[in-house]
């Protein structure tokens, strides 16, 4: 390879999810030191020329960001292997650290979880941190997301097939009303909206879902503005497109550090459950393929091991 | 310490044949019925049950239902029953009727989480919805947020006590609860999420700073639901003997008798605590309850009672 190939597959490795760990290998661990110095003064983003003394150093900033990188075939092993009751109960304490910004991964966990795996979820957070999880919830949150944050991570839905057409079609008149008046009672005050969506079994609420976009004419997350309550009926009524949507977002260039964990969170957390499903509605989302797109962000190591992940299903 | 006295082997097979054998004929042995059933553990009820139905294809429980009567008959159906599912019922029951959710409150409050959670999985077995989902839609405002928060709870279960946090909720639960300022939702949250043995530190400090019970006065006359339930979940925690003794008490002595709380306490702690809370009526009452059951009931009832309460024959 040409140097100046050299110098384009190594900016390559060093870009994206992760680091092509054989490319560092193969060609930085051939370079001497003329040819390393040529690297540092072409990647003036990673190294900042100190023109007084005539050297060139590492951005402190970027050395940690690819810390993040090298690491992240480490973290996708190791929450690959956690059972997944210890993995949701880590997920959930990680968020309620994060603060608001992350409250999104506590509405992931307790709506696309089944009653049984919530409730190992709970066992689990016990046992790891000698709190329930409805009491850290409840105490880290103090603004208007706790109603609904903590009546989700309580719920123990029916999960049958039973459900009452009835009492479907009226609770989508319910949200239908609360939604059209949140200008005068806000949705996160409205204790019908949480006492549905936090309680009904999913079956139901899908129900609901159809009933309101016969009343309404929109789906029902699209007419919600409150993001929490948006992210609570698309994992709930529309699970894979809302993983769809996180992937999405998440395999964009230059996403910031907490969008970027979500493609593994995503991903391991789904592989045995529903990530086929989650293809084909990427596919049909996007134009263009789940594995093509983590092939064109992903790298080295975490690459291979995240599309092998999804060749599973 | 459990007043029920049972065998310590038995012969299912022959506990069935011997019921079966008080149905036929005219008229039921209920005598029959009393010493077998008043004799045996919840395990060995259920192993009945099965014997029952395996030698006759007959439903034991739908059997005794159509054998006997009046309180008589709802005792040992609920007696027969596993615990999990007759709390299940009791609760259903508390549900539909908008009275006595105290009923509700007991069964979220003083068993064990896990035992709670087996009643949630019965009540979804009997009624295709979830036990929350339940409660809320037949409720609102803030017994709503009590009922739902307490059923929905899954508390941390171990010795450790965060002194600090006792204060500030000490503090908390006194401006809400006494005061009737500050927010019920800040009490409710300490109530519903907080572990028993965090909580009864909380009640502790609050009687060192206030120099009174938390609970002394809460409610009157002219108390409302939520005041009630509020009540009964504090005095549930802080100490569950002396709460059954007061419900057993107050049903003894009101004019007409409450045979549903009495059966309710004989038959859900008959194996639990119920010689401690005898023990307890004893001192406060200077009479024996047994004496004090027979008193106020009679019949088949009585018997059945006074055998559960371990009265010799």
């Amino acid at each position: 390879m040409a140097f100046n190939q050299e110098l384009e597959a190594l900016t390559k490795a060093f870009s994206g999810h992760g680091v092509d760990e054989k490319s560092l290998v193969t060609i930085l661990g051939k370079w001497d030191p003329l040819e390393r110095e040529s690297f540092r003064k072409n990647t003036p983003h990673s190294f900042i020329e100190d023109h007084e003394r005539h050297f060139q150093r590492w951005d402190d900033h970027y050395v940690r960001l690819l810390k993040h990188e090298f690491v992240r075939f480490k973290n996708a092993v190791v929450l690959w292997t956690m059972h997944p009751w210890e993995r949701d109960a880590r997920l959930v304490k990680e968020a309620l650290k994060k603060g608001p910004s992350a409250y999104g991964v506590l509405v992931e966990v307790a709506c696309t979880r089944s009653s049984e795996e919530l409730l190992g979820a709970r066992k689990a957070y016990h046992s790891l941190f000698d709190h329930s999880i409805e009491e850290d919830v409840a105490s880290h949150i103090h603004g208007i997301e706790r109603k609904l944050l903590v009546a989700l991570v309580s719920a123990y839905r029916y999960e049958g097939t039973k459900v009452k057409d009835e009492t479907a079609k009226s609770e989508a008149k319910i949200l239908s009303n609360a939604i059209k008046n949140v200008h005068k009672k806000p949705i996160n005050e409205d204790d019908e909206v949480i006492r549905i969506l936090a309680t009904r079994s999913n079956k139901h609420l899908r129900a609901v879902y159809k009933h309101y976009k016969e009343i309404a004419g929109k789906n029902l997350d699209e007419d919600l503005d409150d993001l929490r309550f948006k992210e609570t009926v698309q994992c709930l009524c529309t699970p894979q497109i809302y993983f769809s949507k996180v992937l999405n977002a998440a395999l964009r260039i230059d996403v910031d550090k907490n969008t970027k964990k979500s493609l593994t969170r995503v991903i391991v957390t789904r592989a045995d459950i529903d990530i086929k499903d989650i293809k084909t509605e990427y596919h049909n989302l996007y134009g263009v393929s789940l594995p093509q797109n983590i092939e064109e962000v992903a790298r080295g190591n975490y690459k291979d091991f995240l599309l092998n992940l999804i060749a599973r299903g | 310490m459990a007043t029920l006295i049972a065998p310590s082997n038995h012969s299912p097979q022959a506990d069935a044949e011997a019921l079966r054998k008080s149905f036929e004929g005219w008229g039921t042995d209920e005598k029959a019925i009393i010493v077998i059933l008043g004799h045996r553990t919840v395990y060995q009820r259920q192993q009945i049950r099965r014997a029952y139905e395996e030698i006759y294809q007959e439903d034991l429980v739908k059997r005794l239902e159509s054998e006997i009567k009046g309180d008589f008959e709802k005792t040992v159906y609920r007696w027969i029953l596993e615990p999990a599912d007759r709390d299940a019922v009791l609760a259903n029951v508390a549900i539909k009727s908008g009275k006595n959710y105290n009923v509700i409150v007991e069964i979220a409050t003083i068993l064990s989480p896990e035992e709670l959670f087996a009643v949630r999985r019965a009540y979804l077995h009997r009624y295709k919805h979830s036990l929350e989902e339940d409660v809320a839609a037949h409720t609102s405002g803030h017994i709503r947020q009590l009922l739902v928060g307490l059923v929905t709870s899954f508390r941390y279960v171990g010795e450790e006590i965060n002194p600090k946090l006792a204060q500030t909720e000490a503090e908390i639960l006194h401006d809400a609860v006494k005061e009737k300022k500050g927010s019920y939702e800040e009490a409710i949250r300490v109530l519903t999420t907080r572990s028993k043995t965090q909580l009864v530190a909380t009640f502790n400090r609050y009687r060192e700073i206030h120099r009174t019970s938390i609970s002394k006065k809460l409610v009157d006359e002219e108390s409302d639901d939520f005041q009630k339930a509020l009540y009964t979940t504090i005095r549930a925690i802080n100490d569950h003997i002396k709460y059954y003794e007061k419900v057993i008490r107050n049903a003894i002595k009101k004019v007409g008798t409450d045979e549903d709380a009495v059966t309710r306490v004989i038959v859900s702690r008959a194996e639990k605590d119920l010689k401690l809370i005898s023990d307890v009526y004893y001192k406060r009452n200077s009479v024996n309850l047994e004496h004090a059951v027979a008193k106020e009931t009679s019949g088949d009832y009585k018997k059945f009672l006074l055998t559960l309460l371990g009265k010799e024959e």
